[in-house]
């Protein structure tokens, strides 16, 4: 039986019903996949282009010319393992943070859970992601860089990774059907963010007395995660385990805001 | 089955809208940001309101005030298993309200609604088509959408493609579909769900005549299969084919509910259903957009006067006031001229009125436009009026008919014409010029003259 009611104030994720939907969501998910690259020539390789453009950029700007310090490690290897993460999460805030201004039609005709939005785009993604990864193989063969058992932790940094963008996709969406500032303000946030993170130079720059605190953006978990991961560098739990709870806490929270500004989106919209 | 099993139970169910926060919405943050810096206990109190009624007390209960209305006042009404039930009302009685929230869409402010079994429900055909996917992967994206599950679509995809009639497309981009194509192949989706409980709105009123009624007679199997269906519609013919019970809903609250025939009558020659004049008196309330508000819409005879009932052979305006709050933007004026069963007759378009192209300037305006006499046939006529942006096609006015009149055939003087007195078929009616050539020939010898 079904009980429909007036809202209770905080509810959190009802995972029970986001599994009765789980069909759904991959029809989302496989939709939003299917149509991304249509009507393109380059196709998929459009998922490759774009992180290998930006490579290529940031290794003559910083790499050649501002000659950036990169605690030895040829400066295209080192900003590819950083580019690839921020690629993905980067394009998944955009995308999530439009996912209910976009999908707003549907929202007045349908019910579903309306979580499925913003988590659509970020799990479509990852279809991206993955085959960017084939661009980091190719660089790591070139530089002949082995992979080491640090990179049975990779799997954790991937969630990372996924979590940052789905809780800011959480509360950026909810919050761009209200304030369509949203929409304008993404692009220069995301970039604007990626000097937060130690994606174009190294992370060791940063002052020990302000590591700790410059740790807790969890973007700083991610990059710090990946390139330790993939390059065989030692990881420094320390300074990834403020990020990480940060993201946890982002995580919650988005969820949090998300279901309670659910009510209201079809009356506000 | 026991029929005495309810299937939708509806208990003291009321949604209250702020309309002051629509109004006061705040499109850009800078401006929200102003206000809440100079009222920011207000601009809380405000923003919370939208899902906040704590303030509600037992006193204000289901009371209209500045700002809030109720489109639901304390519904209450049971649907057993296995029984159609039609939802009808005119404009703005709460049927669309109570579907939303029948559909989970939006939550109720007070009440309850208990639901036995699985629902599904169709406020549209096609949610979730996407023009760039095949036939095939929409078929399955909607299915999901409403609320199938995968291999419940795979079980019945060929049915769906069988009634569909698409078959040879199937692997072709929806947006190479024509729009025919397009809905019956998203109705055929919508035809094929199972559920315990299928509430409908409107879906029916898409489509050609032929598919609509193989539609309506697969909900009628839907019914006979036990199921339970709430039916909401403005084509009474449906209504009374596919439901045994009726609830007619007045200004959000149950004003009947019993047998079909006694509630679509007692509808219908109240002409509850008719309203051949709507006004607005307070511009912030008026239906519309920032750029463009609407203060009336009317039908008129010719003589002037405002009638719910009109000669099939005179003229009639149709009137439109509104208010243009910002000017520089031209506006493309219509109205759809619809029939009681949802059929558009025509769209008459301006096109020849000096404003027809021009950037508006602030001010009133009022745009009519005349049907001729003899032109419409006999029944239900329904104007739904529409105000676009002429660049953009931003929609910013639209009201599903908004305004009805009866038309009447009312005997001529001349009695031999043909045609006068006695209801013919069609959608409408026109006069041609006949001709008749004659050729005496031969004239047999004992032709009678």
């Amino acid at each position: 039986m079904t009980v429909i009611k007036p809202p209770s104030r905080w509810e959190l994720i009802d995972f029970k019903e986001l599994w009765a939907y789980r069909d759904l969501f991959w029809s989302m998910v496989s939709r939003s996949i299917k149509v991304q690259y249509a009507q393109t020539i380059l196709g998929l390789s459009w998922a490759i282009i774009n992180p290998f453009v930006q490579i290529i950029l940031f290794s003559v700007i910083f790499g050649k010319v501002a000659k950036v310090p990169t605690d030895g490690i040829p400066y295209i290897l080192f900003s590819t393992v950083a580019v690839i993460p921020w690629t993905y999460m980067s394009q998944g805030m955009t995308l999530s943070s439009q996912s209910l201004v976009t999908g707003h039609t549907m929202l007045g005709k349908v019910y579903f859970p309306r979580l499925i939005f913003p988590l659509t785009p970020i799990f479509a993604n990852l279809v991206n992601f993955a085959i960017s990864l084939l661009l980091l193989v190719a660089i790591m063969i070139y530089y002949q860089v082995s992979p080491t058992w640090a990179l049975i932790y990779l799997p954790f940094f991937i969630l990372l990774m996924i979590a940052v963008p789905a809780g800011i996709g959480m509360y950026s969406s909810a919050f761009a059907i209200r304030y369509r500032d949203v929409k304008y303000a993404m692009p220069f946030v995301i970039s604007l963010l990626v000097y937060t993170a130690p994606i174009l130079y190294s992370a060791s720059t940063i002052p020990s007395d302000y590591r700790m605190l410059y740790s807790l953006n969890p973007l700083v978990a991610v990059i710090e995660g990946f390139r330790a991961c993939l390059l065989g560098m030692p990881i420094v739990w320390k300074y990834i385990l403020p990020g990480t709870i940060t993201a946890a806490f982002l995580l919650l929270g988005g969820a949090l805001y998300f279901r309670r500004m659910e009510k209201v989106f079809v009356d506000v919209l | 089955m026991n029929a005495k099993n309810t299937a939708i139970e509806v208990e003291g169910l009321g949604k209250r809208y702020r309309i002051g926060l629509k109004e006061e919405r705040h499109e850009h943050l800078a401006s929200a940001l102003i206000d809440a810096i100079k009222s920011p206990i207000k601009n809380y109190r405000e923003h919370r309101s939208a899902y906040d009624f704590r303030d509600i007390g037992a006193n204000n209960m289901f009371q209209e005030s500045a700002g809030v209305i109720w489109p639901l006042k304390n519904i209450s009404f049971d649907v057993f298993q296995g029984e159609a039930v039609g939802i009808v009302g005119r404009n703005g009685a709460g049927k669309s309200t109570l579907l939303k929230i029948l559909s989970k869409i939006t939550p109720p402010t007070t009440g309850e609604i208990r639901l036995r079994g699985r629902v599904s429900s169709l406020l549209e055909v096609g949610t979730g088509f996407h023009q760039e996917l095949t036939g095939r992967e929409n078929v399955y994206l909607n299915g999901t959408i409403l609320g199938m599950r995968k291999r419940e679509v795979d079980r019945k995809f060929d049915q769906i493609v069988e009634f569909s009639g698409v078959e040879k497309f199937l692997d072709t981009p929806v947006k190479r579909y024509s729009s025919g194509m397009r809905v019956r192949l998203a109705f055929a989706v919508s035809a094929h769900l199972e559920p315990d409980i299928l509430i409908i709105d409107e879906v029916l009123a898409v489509g050609d005549a032929e598919f609509q009624r193989k539609c309506l007679d697969k909900m009628q199997d839907v019914g006979q299969e036990g199921r339970t269906v709430l039916f909401v519609s403005h084509n009474m013919n449906a209504i009374s084919r596919l439901c045994e019970r009726v609830i007619l809903l007045e200004g959000g609250r149950v004003a009947m509910n019993g047998p079909a025939h006694d509630v679509i009558s007692q509808y219908l020659s109240s002409g509850a259903g008719l309203l051949a004049e709507r006004t607005w008196d307070d511009i912030d309330t008026a239906p519309g957009r920032d750029v463009v508000r609407v203060w009336s819409i009317r039908a008129k005879a010719e003589d002037g006067q405002v009638r719910r009932w009109m000669d099939m052979r005179k003229p009639i305006a149709i009137e439109m006031e509104y208010e243009v709050l910002e000017g520089g933007h031209g506006l493309m004026t219509f109205f759809k001229v619809v029939n009681d069963e949802g059929v558009t007759i025509c769209t008459t378009i301006d096109e020849s009125s000096v404003w027809h192209d021009r950037p508006r300037l602030p001010g009133r305006y009022i745009s009519r436009v005349w049907i001729p006499g003899d032109l419409l046939n006999e029944g239900l006529i329904y104007i739904t009026p529409v105000i676009r942006d002429q660049r953009t096609r931003f929609r910013y006015f639209h009201m599903r008919e908004a305004i009805g009149f009866q038309i009447i055939n009312t005997p001529h003087k001349n009695w031999n014409e043909v045609g006068a007195v006695t209801s013919i078929g069609g959608i409408i009616r026109p006069r041609f010029n006949w001709e008749v050539e004659f050729d005496p020939g031969k004239q047999r010898k004992n032709a009678v003259v």
